[in-house]
């Protein structure tokens, strides 16, 4: 019950005149810096916080996300860890069919129907895929995600990341390096051939190391990783290091030919990114862990196809709420400019959703050489997202900010609230199909999607007196 | 002369900020008229009245910040500059520093870091998810925002039963927690007596007059005009007492309210009957005794003699004056009050929040016999501040009145304290001697009578403030029930 005796640690919200009251009798009000949400939403934020299981369910999302336990235990074909078929693809971000996708899922699409040996080329590709000849789903309705477009087809191997807390599992494909790669919609014969050399080799000898070790603790990697410069997302140096120190001695124990395995290891050790497709999986086999749970707020999906970017609620089960997809904001490689970037695409955002990536940018100050601006702006983004964030991540740690937990867990009804939006580090992906990755750099998310996902929310809330369908109790 | 008029989408400053940004524009030289506020309906309506083009502001929303300036050619840039030096937002030392946070956005986000207390003044439609903010994170609200809905305040006070905090609202306008006065609070003594009010002008009165008697509080905790309705049934009055109950610096409890529902006035009753602690339920109102009264009830059963409140009284004639009471309050329970005093010997009185309906005043707020305007009222402050922060609708309206020969009459509350406005005899002094004069031209003998709500140690000073206006011509109170009946006095010539 209230306290009467002691002077009253006060918080204010709204006029300053009452704060400034407060201070005049020696009083040091904290004072919030409120301005009305997004216009039009306040009756859905009011019928949201007015549902009796908003609360104790939102919490209960984020608990579930920062307790998973991600851990790599295999690397499988992917029609077998998902049961692709030969004509089904998988792709980032919400739905999009051929006729809507943006060039880089085009040409990924396309590189991949040549890779499975059912085009001989782009137009041919086009072809088929216009008439229906295949067909395309997210990768996230597959407890999949893929970084850029994402595309994942039957014979490609597929990282296996498990929850040691649920037996979960999320799936990711191999990281295929920087540069001209299919998940920038690059075909070329190079890039089919590294595919299949990550078929034939890297992916058989991944799996056979994992069933030979155990598992790799892919969330204490993170933490490390954290703690030297790494957020995860756009930069992966020191978590690939660390993973290659991690795996070594037992790929040379695996009983693989040398040449192999001295190939795989040049092969990591020279992508500073093979690491993204295993913190991306780890992230969704969290968000995961944290979905679908009456009257829950968090989102545990954000993605982009090139198209549309798009985000799932834990309150929503699967529906998307989508939006254009924005430009991205960042740093071109040589020869490259704006005009030659397509909009923002990839599920790698996946890590910005779990806190990584832009939300732990904090802990990786050189990424602004990557993505662009200050280093004050890193800690800035860092800082930002905890007004719209659930929980401080007990293992993903900020050193510079006194090792206080990353920013996790974003709650759509703050971000309708506050006015912030989640700060996201992407790559840009250029705009033609075949071209690869032309900068990376930095994007706003579109409001509405929150403010829809709000309004969805709102619709499925239940009044105060009605039944709780969870049943669960407010933690004490 | 020329204007501009501007509407800036999705831009927000609180209503007392954009009072001041509206005065300083204002006050550039060369500047006609000008009005800087959020664009809801009354302030469109203000604007309309200072001669701007209703067409200009077509599809605004609350949310919108209009801006409206008219000026002598060459003052207009000059105003353009000091308004956009108003709005400029005040540089904050802790966004800039190297890990330091940025400000909170929500309440949610404040509480994580500590804080005991919440007291939340956004406008009505926002304030329900911020305090469920506060009640869920296990911390109890003061809510002085108003216009909230009936039933978010009950979600609101079942969640705080739930969660064992306690909500001091909606529309609360003061308290007093742990020695610190909130909302608009008079700087009180420390003493034995808890007060739980449904009224927030009310509690003040009685503190105030507690005050003068040398009589000090443990706390006041507000509950909100609604608590006591049928609907809301005391929710937050039945743990407030119990709360006073329960702790052991409090010797005396005081339920304080209007007159409730028959039904929520028997429970409050019967539990005010199971407390440990000596009380007093009272329920001010239509022949049920005044505030003053109550307050000398308190004195009586601590064991002290009350004594007469404090007047500083002008030497009006005392023959009957033909003409109206015209009372412009900013308290509401003051304004009850007075209406109750007045209308037991002069009748009806019409009103914007009246005894009876039949006496409601139309929404020009115009009558021709015996008028109390409650200016605090909700459906007068929506995007707007408090009249006890800004005074310019009733000093508008004092004018007035001097001109109309039916006012007789003007009686006006002024509350002091803190979140009050710092010195509202500045302003009020030469508005009465202003309207005394011009009355006076025309013939009149206009009677003002001030009944003044404040402490002994309040910012702005009490007896400095009593003596201000009573130089300026006008009888002052410290009582408003004393205050109520002088001024029904001067109408019908009694009296002392």
């Amino acid at each position: 019950m209230i306290q009467l005796d002691e002077s009253p640690a006060m918080v204010t919200v709204g006029a300053s005149l009452f704060a400034d009251a407060l201070t005049a009798q020696v009083a040091t009000p904290r004072q919030v810096q409120w301005a009305p949400p997004v216009p039009g939403s306040e009756a859905d934020l009011a019928a949201i916080a007015a549902d009796v299981r908003t609360h104790a369910a939102t919490a209960e999302s984020v608990r579930r996300l920062v307790t998973a336990r991600p851990q790599w235990v295999d690397v499988l074909p992917a029609r077998e860890a998902l049961g692709l078929g030969p004509r089904e693809f998988l792709h980032a971000g919400p739905p999009v069919a051929w006729a809507d996708a943006s060039g880089p899922i085009r040409g990924a699409l396309a590189g991949a129907m040549i890779y499975e040996g059912l085009a001989e080329n782009f137009e041919e590709a086009g072809r088929i895929a216009t008439r229906g000849g295949i067909s395309l789903e997210p990768c996230h309705s597959r407890a999949a995600v893929g970084p850029m477009a994402g595309v994942v087809s039957a014979s490609m191997p597929v990282s296996v990341l498990e929850d040691g807390e649920n037996g979960r599992r999320a799936y990711c494909t191999l990281n295929e390096g920087l540069g001209k790669v299919l998940r920038y919609g690059a075909y070329s014969p190079e890039v089919i051939d590294r595919l299949r050399w990550l078929e034939r080799v890297l992916g058989p000898l991944l799996g056979a190391t994992l069933r030979q070790r155990g598992p790799v603790d892919v969330r204490s990697l993170i933490a490390q990783a954290l703690q030297m410069g790494d957020e995860c997302h756009n930069r992966n140096r020191a978590a690939t290091s660390l993973l290659l120190r991690e795996i070594t001695p037992d790929m040379l124990e695996s009983g693989a030919r040398s040449e192999d395995i001295v190939a795989a290891f040049r092969f990591i050790n020279g992508n500073d990114h093979f690491f993204l497709n295993l913190s991306m999986p780890a992230g969704k086999v969290a968000a995961d862990a944290g979905r679908d749970i009456p009257g829950s707020t968090m989102v545990v999906a954000m993605a982009r196809n090139g198209t549309e970017f798009g985000i799932q609620v834990s309150g929503t089960g699967d529906a998307w709420f989508t939006a254009p997809a924005p430009p991205v904001k960042g740093l071109y490689f040589a020869g490259f400019g704006p005009e030659d970037a397509g909009l923002d695409i990839g599920d790698s955002t996946i890590t910005e959703t779990t806190g990584t990536g832009g939300f732990a940018m904090a802990a990786a100050p050189a990424i602004v050489l990557f993505v662009g601006g200050q280093v004050s702006d890193a800690l800035a983004n860092t800082l930002r997202m905890y007004e719209i964030t659930l929980a401080e991540h007990p293992f993903y740690k900020v050193p510079i900010l006194a090792f206080r937990g990353t920013p996790t867990g974003i709650d759509a009804t703050l971000v309708v609230r506050s006015g912030v939006l989640p700060a996201v580090n992407t790559g840009i992906a250029g705009r033609e199909p075949g071209v690869g990755q032309v900068g990376a750099g930095l994007v706003v998310p579109p409001m509405s999607v929150f403010v829809d996902a709000a309004r969805a929310l709102a619709r499925r809330a239940e009044p105060r007196g009605a039944p709780g369908a969870l049943g669960m109790k407010e933690p004490s | 002369m020329n204007t501009r008029v501007e509407l800036r989408r999705g831009m927000y400053r609180d209503s007392v900020v954009l009072m001041q940004v509206s005065q300083a524009v204002a006050a550039c030289r060369g500047v006609a008229a000008a009005i800087v506020a959020m664009a809801t309906p009354l302030n469109i309506e203000i604007y309309e009245r200072l001669g701007f083009d209703p067409a200009a502001v077509e599809g605004a929303s609350p949310n919108d910040l209009l801006v409206a300036v008219r000026a002598e050619d060459d003052a207009l840039d000059v105003a353009a500059a000091e308004l956009e030096r108003q709005l400029a937002p005040a540089p904050t030392s802790q966004a800039d520093g190297f890990g330091s946070p940025p400000a909170p956005r929500t309440l949610a986000s404040a509480l994580r870091h500590g804080g005991t207390l919440a007291l939340i003044s956004v406008p009505g439609q926002h304030a329900f998810v911020e305090a469920m903010d506060a009640i869920q994170a296990g911390v109890s609200v003061m809510l002085f925002s108003d216009n909230v809905p009936l039933e978010q305040e009950i979600a609101l006070k079942d969640e705080a039963a739930r969660h064992d905090v306690l909500v001091m609202g909606p529309d609360c306008g003061t308290a007093v927690v742990g020695g610190l006065g909130l909302g608009f609070a008079n700087a009180l003594r420390p003493g034995p007596v808890g007060i739980v009010a449904a009224s927030g002008t009310g509690a003040q009165e009685v503190t105030c007059l507690l005050d003068a008697d040398g009589v000090g509080v443990t706390a006041v905790l507000g509950v909100g005009g609604r608590d006591l309705s049928a609907a809301v049934g005391g929710r937050s009055t039945l743990a407030a007492m119990k709360a006073l109950d329960e702790h052991p610096a409090t010797e005396f409890v005081v339920v304080l309210s209007k007159p409730p529902d028959p039904t929520v006035a028997e429970t409050v009753r019967a539990a005010a009957g199971q407390l440990s602690t000596p009380s007093l339920v009272a329920f001010v109102g239509m022949g049920q005794g005044d505030l003053t009264a109550a307050t000398a009830q308190i004195l009586v059963a601590l064991g002290r003699s009350p004594t007469a409140p404090p007047e500083w009284s002008a030497p009006y004639e005392r023959a009957p004056r033909p003409g109206f009471i015209r009372g412009l309050f900013s308290g509401g329970t003051l304004c009850d009050e007075a209406m109750a005093i007045a209308a037991e010997r002069l009748g009806p009185i019409a009103s914007n929040t009246p005894l009876q309906a039949a006496w409601a005043l139309d929404a020009d707020l115009r009558a021709p016999g015996h008028l109390m305007i409650d200016f605090g009222d909700d459906r007068l402050t929506a995007g707007r501040p408090h009249p006890m922060i800004d005074q310019s609708l009733r000093l508008e309206r004092i004018a007035e009145e001097a001109a109309d020969p039916a006012c007789a009459v003007l009686l006006l509350d002024v509350v002091l304290g803190y979140g009050a406005h710092p010195g509202p005899a500045n302003q009020l002094a030469p508005a009465i001697a202003g309207a005394r004069d011009s009355a006076q031209r025309g013939g009149r003998d206009l009677a003002v009578v001030v009944s003044l709500v404040g402490s002994r140690s309040d910012p702005q000073g009490r007896d400095a403030t009593a003596e201000q206006l009573a130089a300026a011509g006008a009888s002052v109170h410290l009582s408003n029930a004393a205050a109520a009946r002088t001024a029904v006095d001067l109408i019908e010539g009694g009296g002392r």
